[in-house]
């Protein structure tokens, strides 16, 4: 539906300003339904809307805020304070202060808490869309796109975080649940596709660095932008587990084990999705 | 107050295409929330863009166009160093003017 009302967009503007439009002169036939996915984001993502998203998040970095009145430009993302550009490649990583491996998200969290008196608590309790999560999920996705087109490189120096890459793994092999369902039943393998849509082997490239590295993504069909924490709340959803916790352990122990996984794949983020 | 617009401008060939991303929710007024009761109608119902303060473009827009729209044009004539201008305004009174300059 969204699909055609942008289309709809087009066309109206062609006759209203005879205004000269791009029309997708294609041969629909003899194509996979791959080629068929891969050209609807191409043709969406001239106006991905995820901009309007890294618009926003770009102008809360500086923006003096919550209960402290400060800005979040000392907020140390694993560079150094201050420092977004290629944060996004390296996250989740070990952060002394919190002696925690923190995912981009949660490490939002910690910096909203300590830099601008935000309860992170009552943040990461807050349902995905509502209030603060929305800037936390727009904070989330001009970082990310400050480091678009590098090269995933999660470090792993440190044993807590090779900890959380093995235990990452096992939750990722973990079965559970009415369904009886983990995340490798559909991403273990290669080859394998939901309805007409292929699922990406998340243990290794491509698939890793193409399915970590895509989000945060503006999904199409429901018109949110989504971080990487909703995302994983929404494979939980699908497999019929309880719902994680907003930047639990266990999702950024996912991230960590997806991310490494995906080393030296591009990143795409902010990304256009179905 | 609403959030920016994203617009992008390029001559092209004589003319500018002018790429416009909006920041808006739509709401159709056909929806209904959890407790059953229907979301009012919310969307942008006036579009206008100006070439250097001139209107070149003017469209009524209703419920059918999608969340955040993107909208592009092409100006003829128009150069790089021109102003474009772009507004909209909604059907609950609420409007955003942006500016972009073509490049």
């Amino acid at each position: 539906m969204m699909f055609n009302n942008r289309i709809v967009v087009r066309m109206a503007m062609a006759v209203a300003a005879a205004a000269a439009i791009q029309l997708p002169v294609a041969a629909w036939a003899q194509k996979s339904s791959a080629d068929g996915i891969a050209e609807y984001r191409a043709m969406l993502a001239d106006g991905n809307p995820a901009d309007l998203f890294e618009a926003k998040g770009e102008g809360l970095w500086t923006q003096k805020r919550g209960p402290k009145n400060d800005s979040l430009e000392k907020c140390d993302l694993g560079k150094g304070p201050g420092v977004f550009k290629g944060a996004f490649v390296e996250l989740p990583r070990y952060f002394d202060d919190t002696k925690k491996v923190q995912d981009l998200e949660s490490r939002l969290l910690t910096c909203m808490e300590t830099l601008q008196g935000f309860n992170a608590a009552e943040i990461a309790k807050t349902a995905f869309g509502r209030g603060e999560q929305n800037n936390v999920t727009a904070l989330a996705t001009w970082v990310a796109a400050e480091s678009r087109g590098m090269a995933f490189n999660l470090p792993q120096s440190r044993v807590e975080e090779k900890t959380m890459y093995e235990v990452g793994k096992r939750i990722f092999f973990a079965r559970g649940g009415t369904h009886d369902f983990s995340c490798a039943s559909c991403h273990g393998e290669d080859g394998k596709r939901i309805r007409l849509q292929d699922l990406p082997n998340l243990q290794k490239n491509p698939g890793a660095g193409n399915g970590f590295g895509a989000w945060p993504a503006y999904r199409v069909s429901n018109g949110q932008m989504w971080g990487m924490q909703l995302r994983l709340n929404d494979c939980y959803r699908q497999q019929r587990f309880p719902y994680p916790l907003f930047g639990s352990e266990a999702t950024v122990a996912l991230g960590v084990y997806l991310g490494v996984n995906g080393k030296g794949g591009e990143s795409i983020a902010p990304a256009i999705k179905r | 107050m609403a959030d920016p617009m994203r617009i992008r401008a390029q001559a092209q060939g004589g003319n500018a295409v002018v790429r416009v991303l909006m920041a808006h929710e739509m709401e159709t007024g056909q929806r209904k929330d959890a407790a059953g009761k229907t979301i009012p109608a919310w969307h942008i119902s006036d579009v206008t863009a100006s070439l250097n303060g001139k209107q070149v473009l003017s469209a009524e827009w209703g419920p059918a166009v999608a969340k955040n729209p993107f909208m592009q044009f092409t100006i003829k004539g128009a150069k790089a160093g021109d102003k474009i201008a772009v507004t909209w305004k909604d059907n609950k009174g609420d409007t955003r003017t942006d500016e972009a300059v073509v490049s």
